[in-house]
Order: C-alpha cells, then structure tokens, then sequence
C-alpha cells in the first residue's frame, strides 16, 4: 500500500493527479492529511524543481525604515531578500561545509594568513557588468572603511590588507584565521558592482532574482534573471516578499492561500496549523539561543558561587516544555552547542539542582533579592521565562525580582548596559571562532556578560589559527567548559526556528543556520 | 450674511494656524524626551560603537536641540518635510504615497459609515423605543464595545481564511483596477465601518430626539406633515451642528487612529509607517507625520465649528 501511495505521491508532483484528489485518496487508505502532505513534498523534491509562476513569502521582521544597501542590513526582510537578489563569495551549507558562489575555490597560505579567492568567471550583475575581482575587493573595502556603518564591521577588523589580481581576491590578516571563508558568507558582504561605492541601496547583485518591487516595510519583489549562473536556484518567474509583523495575519495570508510560506510561526499555534491541511510546519534546531546575562564585573555578580548558584537555580527543561512548547532543546550555559562544527558532545549537562543552588548562594554571602530586567522583546516569552525562573529560583532560597522594562529602546538603555537582563542570540554566525569573538573576547563591543579573562583571550586566538582538528576541538572544549563554570551567560534553552509552507512548495529543506532555509527559501525552491 | 461669517472663517482659520505653530513645538519637544538614541536604534543590537559614531555624525545629532527646532521649522514653511534618518530618503515622497493610502481607506469607510449612521440614527428615532431601535442600538454598541482587533480577527477568520471571499492582506498597489482595490480593502472598510458607527449614529438619534421635544415639532405634527418630513425638514436641520461634530471627530480617527487595523490587515497606510520611525527614533519622519495628523485634526475641527455656525442663525447673527 505504501508503494501505492508513493505512486499516487509522485503523479500528483507531475500533475497528473490533482492534490486535493490525492489528499483524498491518501486519507481514504487511512494516511493522515499531514503525513500525506509530506510525503507529496518529498515527491516533488525528487520530481525536481518546476519554472514559473509568483513564489509569495509572508515574513515578519521588515520595516519601513529598511534599505536595500546591505551594509545596513539588519532585519530579517533585508536579510532574506538580500539572498534573492544578491550573492556573497562563499555560503555555509546546511552541513556546515563551504558552498563556493562568487569565488569558484578558495587557497589559504600554510600559517591560514594569508587567503587567495579566485573568483568564478563569466558572472554577470543585473545590470550587465561582469563581476570581477575588483568588485570584491571594492565591495570588501565599502564594508571595512573607517567611516562605514556595515554590520559587517566586525568580521572585517582582523584584516590587514586586501588585493584584487586578475581573477583573485587576496586578504591578508593581522593573527592566523582558520575560519575566514566561514566569515566571508556574512550576508552583508553581497559583492556589488563596484563594491556599491556610488549607490549602495541600488540593489543590483548578482543573485537569482532582479529586483522589480521595492516598498520596504510593506513588500518586496523580483523576477528572475535570466542570466543567473546557477540552474540550481531562481526557480518561480518572480518573487515577492510581503511584510507581515502581525503574527495572526501571518497565519491567514498562509491559510488563506496569500502567500506559500511563512517565518516565525508561534510554538502556541505551530501544533494547530500542523493539522491544517495543504499546510506543513517546518521546524528545525539551530544556534539560536535565549540568555539571562550578568555582568561578571558587577556586585553581586562579580562573585562566581552567586553566579553558580543562579545557574543551578533555574529549571531548563521547564522552560523548553512552556517557553518553547518543545520546539527547541536545553542549553548548557555556553553559546555552542551541536549546531556548531568541532563542538564536544561530552560535556556535561547542567540541572536544576536546588540543594548546589543553595550551596553556592550561601558560599556567595550575598543577602537579600537579585534585580532581574526583562522585556517581551528580549526574546519571545522572555516575561515568562523570567517569572519561571523567579519561582524555581524561590525554590532554591534565591529571591528575585522581576522588572518588564519597555520593549522600545530595550537594546539600547537595558541590553549590555544593566547587570542582570534577558536577551538572545539569533545563532547567525556559523562558527565557534565567530561567536565567542562577538560576545565574549575581553575586548568585544558587545561582550555583554562583562567575561574579562585573558587566559580565554589567549585559548580563542590559539584555536582560530590551529590548523590540526584534533586540537582545535580540545581547545573549543576548554573554552567552551570555562564560559560554562565561570562565566556570566546563562543559557536556558536553544530554540527552535518554526516556519511554515504551503504544500503547494517544493524543494524546502531545513537549514540550521536560520530561519526560511536561512534566507535561502525564495531563491531555492519552486511552485510544485 | 456676509462680512461677519467671513471674518468667523478667518478668525478660525487663524487660530487653527496658531494652535498647529503650538503642535509643532509639542511634537519637537516630545520627539526629543523619548529615550534612546537615533543612531544606536537604527544600527540595532549590532551596532559597534564606530558605525554609531559615524552616524550621529552624519546625521547632525551633535547640534543643539534649538537649532534642530528652527531648522526643521524653516524647512517645513518652504514645504520641506525633511530626510529620513534611517534610509536617507526625503520624507514627502514615502509620506504622501503612506498618507494617499490612509486617506483611501478612510474615505472608502467615511462613504458607507456616514450616510448609513445617519440613516439608521433616522430610522431609530423614528422607531423610537420599538424592535428597530433597539436592534440598531443593539448591534453597533456591540460593534463599539468590541476591541477593533477582535472585530479584525473575526473577519480575517471567517470571511477570508474560512470563506476565501476577501483577502486578509490588504496590500493595494498602482498596478490594480478600482474593483481589485476596492476586493483588497474590503475587510478594514468593513471593521472601521462597525467602529465608527455606532458614535455617529447614537448622536444622531440623540440629537434629533432632543429636537423632537420642541414645541415647533408638536406643530409641524399638529399640521398634518409625515413623520419622516418632519424629521427631515424640521428636526434635522435644528440637530446637525452635534451630528457633524461627532461626524468629524469620527472622520479625524479613521484617518490618524486605525493603526492597529492597519497592523492588523497589513494596510500600508500613514500609522504604520509612523510607528515603525518612532521605534527607530527617526524624528523628522516622526515629527512629519505628526503634524500631518494634528493638522488632519484641527481641519476637520474647523470645519465641524463652521458647519454648526453656519447651520445656527443665533451664531451666524451675533449681536
């Protein structure tokens, strides 16, 4: 009966079966409507992809403030159209590996200083220029000039100096970077004609999609190039990005047959569209994570025990049961967890265990209650998640007070300035190296947990230049363990990404680096 | 008539000017006591503290809040709105394309709401105290009494997820006939439709009521008219002055209140768009659409104090 089924899967992803004829006909042999909706999809991956017609996403996270210039690129609508219509020279693929796009390979020198990338021939921008190593090198000066606002800025501190030589782009860095391809996939770094010095919210990349239609905030669109080197994307005639921030309206465009898929559905309604039929929920676990930080140089925080005592104080499989609503995974207090390449699976879980919660308080000697701020932009659920925390922390004698502060200027009066305050990390950065250079290097900008160690400063620098695998886990573990025991960064939990799409999409897969197959879901998949 | 109802347009016209001068001051100081700074909101959590001081550079931040003032005001009497902090576009662009679509959608629902407010506010006082009455009266309070995003999420629900009828975006573009317009924002037309009526057509019945207590009703009864000429041609004109104030201040909310229809049906209008810029500290745009709303405000005020002048003999002939 299964074969049979399959066949009627694969005559309905070439046409020849209507789906709603096939939905009928799977749910008469008892197949249930989601798993029939499943299996249609995987039908029409191996039908292979489809040309034509208008690919709608429904996505929250885009404002009417955003610009096309991907230096300013910050929301997720920027972020995701930036993949249809621009291209960066290398990609993380969903296995974490290198997908080569603008540059063809990629030759590091033996002390990883020095980085060669040869650049793919015959690749034309949108407006007919061919893209070239100066572009590149254009692009990577725009991005790492003294006053560029890029978002990029940070990835391109460590570099000394940049050259363009026929078809190769040359960096040569300040300390050894094992991971700078990785670092190159930023998606600020979209190579633009020219590096984008004369107009950089032109929007003309390279990508799979022109842009035709620019209203930020409200939608976005293109058609396809007809030039794009690879067959593998670009599929729909044309593209359109509508801004929906409303979680409800999201939804019903969905439902109601608007758009074919949809980001950030709410882990409280994610079990009741899976039942919806014609429409499938894709979740899948990332890097993502939800923090509590405190400042390691900051009364009562200063002191490890207080800092031990709270970690144990908080009850992490509660908050992914009512937080996440199972759609995510216990953290372990470090922002690494298997989502990351060379990450050690061996180290040990940390739970909630009143009797060490106490223990550690009362070595602390600290007396009386600890501010907690939160903010319900800090990460969705975080006022409850520090209630939670609020009543497993009584438990333990550790008394807490919870403040909500407004969710308007969270990031600016409370994030990275108070001591004790909830926020998140979106997991957008594919590597150890990456992350704890952003948050927790002494001298990072955004080392919001105040972790001064030098010995840790000194392990990251070691690991980012190791070539030999073997030691690069070692010294990530050592890190990993030291950020976990005493650092100021409690994680409860990694959440999820929870999408939505309807069965009328194919080839959708799961990508751990971010939501809508990390931006990817536009360029690479296609009306079945 | 004349000169004396003249100089009331003119006086009022004045004073309107006067209090929108006040406005501005307001929404400047407002603009400057929200906390957070433009530069640091626009660059979000991943700002690196160069990119923020570049762009307070370049944005001007570093002069004094006067001198912003007075700048922004020069600006605005030569008919400048200003740059937008954030993207670097000029202002009167994407605001008259935001304010054209605010304006589209309330004028759609000014069309169905006022007249049928008008008519069913008729109606009930003519079945004053019957079924008709108390069914009109019944319905659009409860229509009031429910929050506009519940009204919202119930159309969205049954006429366009569960019917399909109507779509639950409302994303009109240039590209679209009337009709496919019209389609696109059938259900925020229908949700301020039932917000606004029941105010509109509450007064109506009251006011007219009131009229109908008059001795000159009793006679134009006594006279043998009809009971619906009465009303038309002695209780109406007698009762418009309160009608056509709720009217406007009803019309000023379907254009500078519906930010939560807006959000909800994803309506590209003005609000949108002005609480997108405040969340980005983005003042000029703030500070623009602010004014637009006031001046919005105060037109349809003057406009509802001329009505109820001109439609009253002891105003137009002060002594």
């Amino acid at each position: 009966m299964t074969q049979h089924i399959n066949y009627l899967a694969k005559l309905a992803a070439q046409g020849k079966l209507g789906r709603r004829e096939f939905l009928g006909k799977a749910a008469a042999v008892g197949v249930s409507t989601a798993a029939a909706g499943s299996l249609l999809s995987s039908a029409a991956m191996a039908e292979g992809p489809k040309k034509g017609g208008t690919l709608k996403a429904g996505l929250a996270g885009g404002e009417s403030t955003n610009s096309l210039d991907p230096a300013t690129f910050l929301t997720q609508v920027s972020h995701d159209f930036g993949k249809c219509w621009g291209e960066t020279l290398v990609e993380v693929s969903r296995i974490g590996e290198i997908n080569y796009r603008l540059a063809e390979s990629i030759e590091p020198s033996a002390d990883a200083k020095t980085w060669h990338f040869t650049i793919r021939k015959g690749v034309e921008f949108h407006n007919g220029k061919t893209v070239t190593a100066q572009d590149v090198l254009k692009t990577m000066q725009r991005h790492s000039s003294d006053d560029t606002k890029s978002g990029a800025l940070g990835v391109m501190r460590n570099i000394e100096s940049m050259k363009a030589d026929g078809d190769v782009f040359s960096v040569t860095l300040k300390t050894a970077n094992a991971d700078l391809p990785y670092l190159m996939s930023d998606y600020h770094l979209i190579i633009q004609p020219d590096g984008g010095m004369d107009a950089p919210d032109a929007g003309i990349g390279s990508g799979p999609y022109k842009v035709t239609v620019n209203e930020p905030g409200v939608r976005q669109g293109g058609e396809r190039n007809p030039n794009y080197w690879d067959s593998s994307r670009g599929h729909a005639d044309q593209i359109e990005i509508v801004v929906l921030n409303d979680a409800t309206a999201r939804t019903a465009a969905l439902q109601g047959g608007q758009v074919h898929m949809i980001n950030r559905v709410e882990p409280k309604v994610a079990d009741l569209l899976e039942r919806v039929p014609g429409i499938q929920v894709k979740s899948v676990s990332g890097r993502g994570h939800y923090v509590f930080l405190m400042h390691c140089n900051t009364a009562p925080f200063d002191n490890n025990d207080l800092r031990l005592a709270l970690k144990y104080a908080i009850n992490r499989e509660e908050m992914v049961d009512k937080i996440l609503r199972g759609y995510g995974s216990v953290g372990n207090d470090m922002p690494i967890n298997g989502g990351y390449p060379l990450f050690s699976e061996d180290i040990e879980q940390r739970t909630f265990d009143p009797d060490k919660a106490k223990f550690h308080f009362k070595k602390s000697g600290h007396e009386g209650s600890i501010l907690l701020r939160t903010a319900g932009t800090a990460f969705a659920g975080a006022v409850d998640a520090a209630q939670l925390f609020q009543q497993s922390a009584a438990k333990c004698g550790i008394t807490l007070d919870v403040k909500r502060e407004p969710d308007d200027g969270y990031w600016t009066e409370v994030w990275n300035k108070q001591p004790f305050a909830a926020s998140y990390w979106s997991g957008s950065r594919p590597v150890q190296d990456q992350m704890y250079s952003t948050a927790y290097q002494s001298s990072a900008d955004w080392n919001d947990t105040r972790f001064f160690r030098p010995d840790f400063d000194k392990l990251l620098v070691e690991a980012r230049g190791e070539l030999d695998q073997a030691k690069r886990i070692a010294l990530y573990r050592e890190m990993g363990v030291m950020v976990r025991d005493e650092g100021g960064v409690i994680v409860p939990m990694f959440n999820d990404f929870i999408g939505a799409v309807s069965d009328k999409v194919g080839g959708y897969e799961d990508d751990p680096s971010g939501e809508m197959m990390n931006g990817f879901a536009l360029a690479k998949t296609w009306l079945a | 008539m004349g000169h004396p109802i003249l100089n009331l347009v003119a006086q009022r016209i004045a004073l309107g000017l006067l209090l929108l001068f006040l406005a501005s001051g307001l929404i400047f100081i407002g603009t400057q006591i929200l906390p957070g700074d433009v530069a640091q909101s626009i660059l979000g959590q991943s700002a690196t503290p160069e990119a923020v001081a570049n762009l307070r550079k370049e944005l001007g931040l570093n002069d004094p809040a006067y001198v912003r003032y007075f700048k922004w005001l020069a600006g605005l009497l030569q008919g400048d709105l200003g740059t937008a902090l954030s993207n670097g576009k000029p202002i009167g662009e994407a605001v008259s394309y935001r304010f054209s679509n605010t304006i589209f959608l309330a004028s759609w629902a000014a069309l169905f709401s006022v007249p049928l407010a008008v008519i069913l506010g008729l109606f009930a006082v003519q079945y004053k105290n019957r079924w008709p009455d108390k069914l009109i009266s019944g319905v659009t309070l409860a229509s009031i009494s429910l929050p506009e995003f519940f009204i919202g999420y119930l159309l969205m629900f049954y006429v366009a997820v569960i019917l399909g009828w109507f779509p639950s975006v409302s994303i009109p573009n240039e590209s679209m006939s009337l009709l496919e317009k019209l389609d696109t924002i059938a259900l925020p037309v229908t949700v301020l439709v039932l917000v606004v009526l029941a105010h509109m057509m509450r007064m109506t019945r009251a006011a007219i009521l009131n009229v109908m207590q008059s001795a000159y009703i009793e006679t134009a009864e006594l006279k043998g008219l009809s009971p619906f000429t009465v009303i038309r041609k002695h209780a109406f004109p007698n009762a418009i002055a309160p009608i056509v104030n709720v009217i406007m201040i009803n019309l000023a909310y379907l254009v500078v209140g519906v930010i939560i229809v807006e959000s909800i049906f994803v309506y590209p209008g003005l609000g949108q768009y002005l609480v997108d810029h405040v969340s980005k500290r983005d003042v000029p745009v703030v500070q623009a659409c602010a004014l637009i709303f006031a001046s919005v405000y105060i037109t349809l005020n003057i406009i509802a104090d001329l009505v109820s002048i001109i439609a009253n003999p002891r105003l137009r002939h002060p002594k």
